[in-house]
């Protein structure tokens, strides 16, 4: 399954640093790509798709797959060589700081070090309908095998769901005192989700009443731990991640700001 | 057919229990009536125009209905729109113009004698149903010259926010071979509570559902449908705050199939229950009359919650759907009862107990057009697997012998299907399903086996959940999360501001004329 192993590192004792695309081979190169293009489908169409490749900097480009979609447009399947090539030390991502714990390590942190439930509030904001991400990390049942925020009983859960406006959103965050406020995006369409997200952050630094230490929290499939952080928020989570996960950033930055870490 | 030797006494007492529990919300229904429907009466009548403003196009029917207090409403707008005929003689356009101008203010007109108003309208109410009569035998027609698809029907979903750009998707993947069109509507449209006007070329997850909109593809389908000489369908959605109206546009433009569920709005939109359950009752009264399929909604149980432990929830609510849906004088054919492939891949035999649930779904509901609908939920970008699970998909479909099969798309979770992903899917179920053509036929379950035991414990679930909640009544169940886990207040949601009392002469001529003779 497509887990997405994010929490790991690249490991250099076991490869060297400057990579490329793998086929059967080190160094090979081999990429596999398939497309769409807007022509007929013939001999013409097959030697559009080898120079449209090329032209990408492929080399050895074999087109290995052509059919007719309809009468305008054709598929392809089609395989080039790259010479590009990564060094992996020079990559530098954007990545919650702090270890993972489980369910009970949460929950015991809270009850030992806080000694109140912490407050989070969760919500699809704008017309996003798509609650499968917010359920995913609130709902009781929780997501492969990680309960969900409703089950932790040192978390007061509240899960807004779909279609909440910021505006109605930022008042449940002052209503409830929260600690923290995660929102869920899944329809990022022409970039919407961006203008909502922000949105949002302005509307809260505009309202009284919003507790300065609120750890504000994105996610969705087409959001990046980096990406949230330049919009303003704390951390963003994207497809895959469990609810202990985003649970254990709640209570790192919580301790962080109370300076109890 | 049947093959899981089900106990059928308990299937007739599932029967029995929805029917219960069905009765008193009808009740309520048989009581009431909306701004929807009201503004669908007027749009049956043929007032599908709109008026621009700064804020963009507002249909003629909502500013006419937004005109009207409640206590006038209780009539019916058919009784003032009667009044307001028999005093200027005009046709409908002609006076919803000088209503909404105020050179007719319908308050200060006189209520008239029942008869006069049925005598009136007696002309433009026939116009009206003569015209929904006319494509229903239209698309029987039609229907009836092309092949009917072997296996069960490949239906694709088109979704670009453009329907000019929709119609070029819709034709490429009607000549991959799909049989049915959906177009799906942009993101939100059902919470809006007037229905868009005209060509649209902008929209968010999907096209706006407009009656122009509707007219440009059904228009292209019949062309393509031509020349293929096989027969496209068309589907769109009537769910939402307009749900009425979007089922008497859909019979207007002669679409096939219509999303309908009694209870989605509900617990999926957040719309008032009482709206919802008088405004689904209208909205299948139209497309009973009209021939038209409908297609409910129970695979949202299994995306928002545990699919292998909430199959009793979409047996349940199909029960009820099916209940609501006979009330409105709906036949079983036009019952599409609707479930997904949802399970946990990572379940052992999960295959199995999906071809048990599918398998059971077909027994029970033997006539019913089912819908199936594909995975979603355990797709996260890996284009490779997820193409292998719509295969499994696809086999479980045409095994049991699904009459609808939304085909799942490889880049689910990623993007709205690219042209090539629709390609791929089409491509796939095309193979599978001439390669499985009879695999069905020739299968016969394990009397005792674990498919057979599991499509048992499921009935048996099912009962014990619908007796459960007969106890409760259908309102008090959803109010405490009876159903997908999601709590509903009876007045709570969107909408109940939109549901009136009707008057004791409240006239709705097209109640009268299509409504069932329960």
């Amino acid at each position: 399954m497509g887990f997405f192993h994010k929490k790991e590192e690249a490991n250099l004792e076991h490869h060297e640093p400057v990579i490329t695309a793998y086929g059967d081979q080190m160094n090979d190169g081999m990429v596999q790509m398939s497309f769409t293009l807007p022509t007929t489908c013939g001999l013409e169409s097959k030697e559009a798709a080898k120079l449209f490749v090329e032209k990408m900097g492929f080399e050895k480009v074999m087109v290995t797959h052509m059919e007719a979609i309809s009468d305008n447009f054709t598929f392809f399947v089609v395989y080039g060589k790259t010479n590009q090539h990564i060094d992996i030390r020079e990559i530098k991502v954007v990545r919650p700081e702090h270890p993972v714990f489980s369910f009970d390590e949460i929950n015991e942190v809270i009850e030992k070090k806080i000694g109140r439930k912490l407050v989070v509030v969760g919500a699809c904001i704008g017309s996003d309908a798509h609650t499968v991400g917010i359920d995913a990390i609130f709902n009781m049942k929780g997501f492969r095998h990680d309960w969900g925020f409703e089950r932790y009983p040192w978390l007061s859960a509240y899960n807004l769901r779909a279609q909440v406006a910021v505006e109605d959103l930022v008042q449940k965050v002052v209503a409830l005192n929260a600690d923290a406020v995660l929102i869920s995006r899944v329809v990022t369409q022409r970039d919407e989700h961006i203008i909502e997200l922000k949105k949002f952050l302005d509307l809260l630094k505009n309202t009284s009443g919003v507790s300065p230490h609120l750890i504000k929290i994105c996610g969705g499939p087409r959001i990046s731990f980096e990406d949230a952080i330049s919009w303003g928020y704390d951390a963003g989570f994207g497809p895959g991640t469990k609810p202990s996960e985003v649970a254990s950033f709640i209570v790192h930055e919580f301790l962080k700001r109370a300076g109890k870490n | 057919m049947a093959k899981l030797n089900l106990d059928r006494d308990k299937v007739d007492v599932c029967r029995e229990l929805a029917s219960a529990l069905v009765h008193p919300v009808q009740k309520y229904i048989d009581l009431h009536s909306t701004v929807s429907i009201e503004r669908s009466v007027l749009r049956l009548m043929g007032l599908t125009g709109a008026l621009k403003d700064e804020n963009g196009n507002y249909p003629l029917a909502n500013l006419i209905v937004d005109k009207m207090d409640r206590r006038q409403l209780s009539l019916g707008i058919a009784t003032w729109i009667g009044a307001a005929k028999l005093k200027y003689d005009a046709p409908l356009e002609v006076l919803a113009t000088r209503i909404i101008q105020g050179k007719i203010n319908l308050a200060d007109l006189p209520e008239p004698p029942p008869e006069a108003i049925r005598k009136v309208l007696l002309s433009p109410v026939s116009e009206a149903i003569k015209r929904i009569d006319f494509n229903r035998k239209e698309r029987e027609r039609l229907r009836s010259r092309s092949p009917f698809p072997r296996g069960p029907m490949k239906y694709v979903i088109v979704a670009t926010g453009n329907i000019h750009e929709d119609v070029k998707q819709a034709i490429a993947a009607a000549q991959n071979g799909a049989d049915v069109i959906a177009v799906i509507r942009s993101t939100a449209q059902s919470l809006l509570d007037y229905v868009p006007h005209g060509a649209t070329t902008e929209g968010y997850g999907g096209t706006y559902a407009t009656q122009e909109n509707f007219k440009i593809m059904r228009s292209a389908l019949n062309d393509l449908s031509q020349k293929m000489n096989r027969y496209i369908r068309l589907c769109n959605y009537s769910s939402g705050l307009c749900m009425p109206e979007i089922a008497v546009m859909g019979a207007q433009e002669s679409l096939d199939f219509l999303l309908n569920d009694a209870m989605y709005g509900i617990l999926f939109r957040d719309i008032n229950m009482k709206r919802t359950f008088v405004d689904q009752f209208f909205s299948r009264v139209v497309t009973a009359r009209a021939g038209i399929v409908i297609q409910t909604g129970e695979d949202n149980y299994l995306t928002t919650a545990d699919a292998f432990n909430n199959h009793h929830q979409v047996l349940a609510s199909h029960f009820i759907n099916e209940q609501f849906a006979k009330n409105a004088g709906m036949r079983e054919e036009q019952i599409g009862l609707g479930h997904a492939f949802e399970m946990d891949p990572a379940i052992e035999d999960s295959f199995l107990f999906e071809v048990a649930m599918a398998e059971l779904v077909r027994d029970i509901f033997s006539r019913h057009p089912i819908k199936y609908m594909p995975p979603t939920l355990h797709k996260e970008g890996d284009i490779f697997f997820s193409h292998v699970l719509d295969a499994l998909f696809n086999l479980a479909g045409c095994m049991t012998n699904q009459a609808i099969q939304l085909l799942g798309m490889p880049t689910e979770a990623i993007h709205n299907p690219f042209l090539m992903d629709r390609f791929s899917s089409i491509k796939s179920a095309n193979y599978i399903f001439k390669a499985a053509s009879s695999l069905g036929e020739e299968i016969q379950f394990n009397a005792n086996g674990k498919l057979a035991r599991r499509a048992r414990t499921v009935l048996d679930q099912t009962h014990e959940y619908l007796l459960k909640i007969k106890d409760m009544g259908l309102m008090e169940s959803i109010e405490r999360g009876f159903f997908a886990e999601m709590p509903r207040p009876k007045d709570g949601g969107r909408g109940l501001d939109g549901v009136f009392q009707k008057a004791r002469r409240y006239y709705n001529p097209f109640l009268e004329k299509l409504g069932s003779s329960r």
